[in-house]
């Protein structure tokens, strides 16, 4: 049990300092760095409570992919120059209250569900099924996900579609005078229509079309 | 005094898995460039140690000797973090590779997800030596593979789909097990080949190396890096090839198993069979990097989202329904 607590603590510490870096460090890649931290910190303390699967899910959604687009974005804009004045700076008065005020209902919130959870059990139907320690993990979530949950699953999945497609439409324009590559055609060339011989004429030149 | 003898047992066992691992990856540097030197019908490193088995000591020698220089206006801390990171996940996830039933560091329920999620996060040392080396060569490089290795992981994510379909489990040992009377490479062949190609994109191994294209970019994120860490960074790159082929072998080609199940071949034990496969694999690895030229960067992405995401989901929905009607789903 000791272990077990050292680790524990070890992850949360690790979480929450990082968690305050993402928002303090004045370099925006750091603070995308320290996301990461977070967000392997946070997996770490998800396998640490036994929900191997959703801990290794969250390190290759979040980690491996969504915090490699947020770094790519980052990088691309080029906004680590910009220093994050968000503590020292005049406009700070200005934005601390607003997240402060976020901040609290979100810490309410999330009172209120594990209060529910810990109060009133019998609410929370799904838990009872989750604890049959002698099936594993990922056998229990996906005989609850794909059987009670199928529709509640699919549509949220139709919703994460629906929002990709709306990306695309957002910004997709058609641009006139853009030479496409067509793979077929510069497989199937052939050396009779790409090179021809010609005699030179003395100070005329070859013309060539175009 | 108990936790302290479990901590050493447990030290003794990572450091047998660990330092042969080390080893085989100076290996097989020298017979990448054998390989490749054969091919190219040159004779490639023979003058250190017996038919050239010690140049990758020479050369790791040189490195050590070497000065490390951190460029002026680089982002120190990640600058050196950078190969830190390529190193240690491409050695982490060696932790969970069965090299028989029992002989296994870590025999978790989500194996495979691990692997996974490790290989996942490779790019992250090429973005960070790419973006703290501060400057324009290194930076491209890092981009690019950015957005490569996470094409490339969606149609492997499926590929692994296509297995675990098969299987019903996520544990590695499971995996292999399944394939006790026939390797997934046989019903799964055009998955096979699609692993193959992505797990070449996956590494940056040619014909996809665009982040490290030294036409271009003269060597992409490793421009700035000198001495040791250029090193690490390419002892990570090496291991981490090495763990995708044996990911290769143990998806597809059975594994620890031996490919006859008669009495001679099962004496021996299966660390070797899966060694030999890893080789088998690898060796195709070193061919392919011989013989076919880069590809252009738009169809690198063209091949990644185009063809095999596409052929990768439709042969999900083939296998499933293959199972389905059939009753071959494996339910326990």
């Amino acid at each position: 049990m000791i272990a077990h607590a050292i680790f524990f603590y070890t992850f949360s510490i690790i979480a929450v300092v990082s968690a305050i870096m993402v928002t303090a460090s004045k370099n925006t890649v750091h603070s995308v760095f320290f996301l990461i931290l977070d967000f392997i910190s946070i997996s770490c303390l998800f396998i640490m409570i036994g929900a191997e699967f959703l801990g290794m899910i969250m390190l290759i959604v979040y980690v491996g992919a969504v915090a490699v687009l947020f770094l790519f974005v980052v990088m691309m804009l080029n906004v680590a120059q910009q220093k994050n004045q968000w503590f020292a700076g005049q406009q700070s008065s200005r934005h601390i209250p607003v997240g402060l005020i976020i901040s609290t209902l979100i810490f309410f919130e999330i009172i209120i569900v594990i209060g529910g959870w810990k109060y009133k059990p019998e609410i929370f139907d799904i838990n009872n099924s989750i604890s049959q320690s002698s099936i594993s993990n990922t056998h229990s979530l996906g005989q609850i996900l794909y059987t009670d949950y199928i529709h509640v699953f699919q549509i949220s999945g139709m919703i994460l579609l629906v929002a990709m497609i709306g990306a695309i439409v957002l910004t997709f324009r058609q641009r006139s005078g853009v030479k496409r590559q067509s793979y077929i055609k510069q497989i199937s060339r052939e050396r009779a229509e790409g090179v021809e011989v010609l005699e030179v004429q003395s100070n005329k030149g070859v013309k060539l079309d175009d | 005094m108990e936790y302290l003898s479990i901590v050493f047992q447990e030290v003794y066992k990572i450091l047998f898995l660990l330092v042969p691992v080390l080893v085989s990856v100076a290996m097989i540097v020298w017979l990448d460039r054998r390989v490749w030197a054969f091919v190219q019908k040159r004779q490639g490193p023979n003058v250190v140690g017996p038919f050239g088995l010690l140049q990758s000591l020479a050369d790791a020698l040189k490195y050590i000797f070497k000065e490390i220089i951190i460029p002026s206006s680089s982002n120190k801390v990640i600058f050196i973090l950078a190969p830190i990171v390529t190193m240690t996940l491409a050695l982490i996830a060696w932790a969970v590779i069965p090299f028989s039933a029992t002989q296994v560091l870590a025999d978790i329920n989500v194996g495979i997800l691990y692997l996974f999620a490790v290989s996942s996060l490779g790019v992250y040392g090429i973005i960070m030596g790419g973006w703290a080396s501060n400057s324009k060569y290194p930076f491209l490089g890092a981009i690019r593979s950015a957005a490569q290795m996470v094409s490339y992981e969606v149609s492997i994510g499926v590929i692994i789909i296509n297995v675990l379909l098969c299987v019903g489990s996520l544990n590695l040992n499971d995996i292999v097990i399944a394939q006790q009377n026939m390797w997934f490479v046989i019903p799964l062949f055009p998955m096979f080949v699609i692993f193959f190609i992505s797990a070449l994109a996956e590494t940056n191994r040619p014909p996809f190396d665009l982040p490290e294209a030294e036409a271009e970019l003269v060597a992409g994120y490793q421009t700035e890096y000198s001495g040791m860490m250029y090193a690490m960074f390419w002892l990570g790159e090496y291991a981490n090839i090495l763990l995708m082929c044996a990911m290769g072998a143990i998806l597809f080609l059975g594994g620890w198993m031996s490919p006859i199940d008669v009495y001679p071949f099962t004496l021996v034990p299966g660390a070797i069979w899966l060694i030999l496969k890893i080789l088998l694999l690898f060796v195709l690895f070193a061919l392919v990097k011989a013989i076919v030229p880069r590809y252009r960067y738009d169809q690198l992405m063209r091949l990644g989202w185009k063809v095999f995401l596409p052929l990768s989901l439709i042969w999900v929905v083939l296998t499933a329904s293959y199972l389905f009607y059939f009753n071959l789903l494996p339910v326990n």
